[in-house]
């Protein structure tokens, strides 16, 4: 079978155009995933024992459960209670529920590795305990532990293709359309494969670039 | 000591960790610009009389008093005391700073940020007067060429300096010295005390130093007190206490710290 490069050409504008979508579903899923990874953390390091617990046992049953499911749960069980979510949301949701559990966990290595002396520090300016967490803890946290939250933005990306199970049209679930009209499966996969990875290269790159100039600010 | 309040008063302060008790119903009262070095063996409490002033640890026994008010107990409608709220101990902490053995700079600020921020964020300065202060005292701790610095760019005795700025930027009362040159090097320790010197010379402060640097005890206090397991076990004024000490751990303690240095 040959490769039809004219028929690529003429697949593009609609690939293009769900690729949207991946990098929507994306982009706002770990927005979702970074700021809820985070409230995990903060709630796990309160010296709150039901807080603690409760965090605890959410973050271990979704990391120990398949994202798919979890899908699932959101599009076609929520439902049957009356709550219906549209499918985007519903992908939003799911992948950004499912790596802030992830998240927490970066973000606890990276809370932990602030000195104690910064916190008895900020106490002896007199710092409220949100002044110190929020200007003084956090800023210190987060940059040693960007590579870490960018490894997860390039593998929650990678996972978008399981929202076509939720009729979302992203890139792959656009191809197979493409495909079942056709018959021709080679281009509009391999497209989407291409595209996949230099969005991969191209954040993981910028992923660095992020560390480099953090590293590089305060030395 | 005269009749006025004291500045500092601890009354049967007691600490412990788990079964250890490292403050055991301590005594102590610092006179309001009182020069005071605390010395003795490690684990003897001294730097905890530090910690629990600065709120860093929470007393098990008795009551702390700065400036006539209790710290962390405020008066209860019956009469005695209650624990205080968060609001009231922000409130007495405000009158104490406190410098710390290993600096405690924020690393993501610069020099003069480390001394702006809590002026601006605490104090509600503006940001022009917040900066201005902190040049000032950046200033007197000969470090004004040093401000748009990140302490990863300075040495060790400069970020000490910094930190002591950092401090007396929020205006404090009472300033606490927790083994401030243990972690210089030997050529940089001088340059701290220097300014610790000149600030006790300078300012209404009043002073609490935990210190190994027993010659700068000597010419810097008022007065020097021995621990020894959770107790005073001597004090005095220097000369008394370092020349002619009369218990017989602090003999033994001079004897082992003045050999060793």
């Amino acid at each position: 079978m040959m490769f039809d490069w004219a028929y690529l050409l003429e697949i593009l504008p609609l690939i293009a155009r769900a690729s949207l979508v991946t990098v929507q579903a994306t982009l706002g899923g770990f927005a979702l995933a970074a700021v809820l990874g985070l409230l995990l953390a903060v709630l796990r390091s309160l010296h709150v024992a039901p807080l603690r617990v409760a965090v605890s046992v959410f973050v271990e049953a979704v990391r120990s459960t398949p994202l798919l499911i979890q899908l699932f749960a959101l599009y076609y069980i929520l439902p049957s209670v009356g709550i219906v979510i549209p499918a985007m949301l519903c992908g939003i949701l799911a992948l950004g529920v499912h790596y802030s559990c992830y998240c927490a966990e970066v973000y606890r290595a990276g809370l932990d590795n602030v000195p104690r002396g910064q916190w008895e520090a900020a106490t002896s300016l007199n710092f409220s305990t949100a002044e110190t967490f929020f200007r003084i803890i956090l800023p210190q946290a987060v940059p040693p532990v960007v590579p870490a939250l960018g490894n997860y933005l390039i593998t929650m990306f990678k996972e978008t293709p399981i929202l076509l199970t939720i009729t979302v049209i992203e890139m792959m679930s656009q191809a197979l359309i493409i495909g079942q009209d056709t018959f021709r499966y080679t281009e509009p996969v391999t497209l989407v494969g291409a595209i996949f990875l230099v969005f991969s290269l191209a954040s993981a790159w910028a992923v660095r670039r992020v560390d480099a100039w953090l590293r590089g600010r305060w030395s | 000591m005269s009749d006025a309040t004291p500045m500092v008063r601890f009354s049967q302060v007691t600490k412990r960790y788990g079964d250890l008790t490292v403050l055991d119903r301590l005594d102590l009262d610092v006179a309001a610009n009182e020069k005071v070095s605390i010395i003795g063996p490690s684990g003897s409490g001294k730097t905890t009389v530090l910690r629990l002033l600065m709120t860093l640890e929470r007393i098990d026994d008795g009551v702390i008093h700065v400036d006539g008010e209790p710290l962390t107990h405020m008066p209860d409608p019956a009469g005695g005391l209650r624990p205080a709220s968060e609001a009231h101990v922000r409130r007495v902490r405000g009158k104490i700073g406190m410098v710390f053995q290993h600096f405690n700079l924020f690393p993501h600020m610069s020099a003069l940020r480390n001394c702006a921020e809590a002026p601006m964020r605490v104090l509600r300065l503006s940001a022009e007067e917040a900066q201005a202060r902190a040049a000032e005292l950046l200033d007197m701790v000969g470090l004004a060429d040093k401000k748009d610095h990140y302490p990863s760019q300075l040495s060790g005795g400069q970020q000490q300096r910094v930190a002591i700025a950092r401090s007396l930027a929020m205006r404090p009362k009472v300033m606490l010295f927790d083994e401030v040159t243990s972690a210089l090097d030997p050529e940089v320790i001088g340059e701290v005390l220097e300014v610790i010197r000149a600030l006790a010379v300078e300012h209404d402060l009043t002073m609490l130093m935990v210190t190994h640097q027993i010659g700068f005890a000597r010419e810097f206090s008022d007065r020097v007190c021995f621990f020894d397991a959770g107790r005073i076990a001597e004090q005095g004024a220097p000369a008394a206490i370092l020349d002619n000490p009369r218990h017989e751990r602090t003999q033994q303690f001079l004897r082992a710290v003045l050999h060793a240095g």
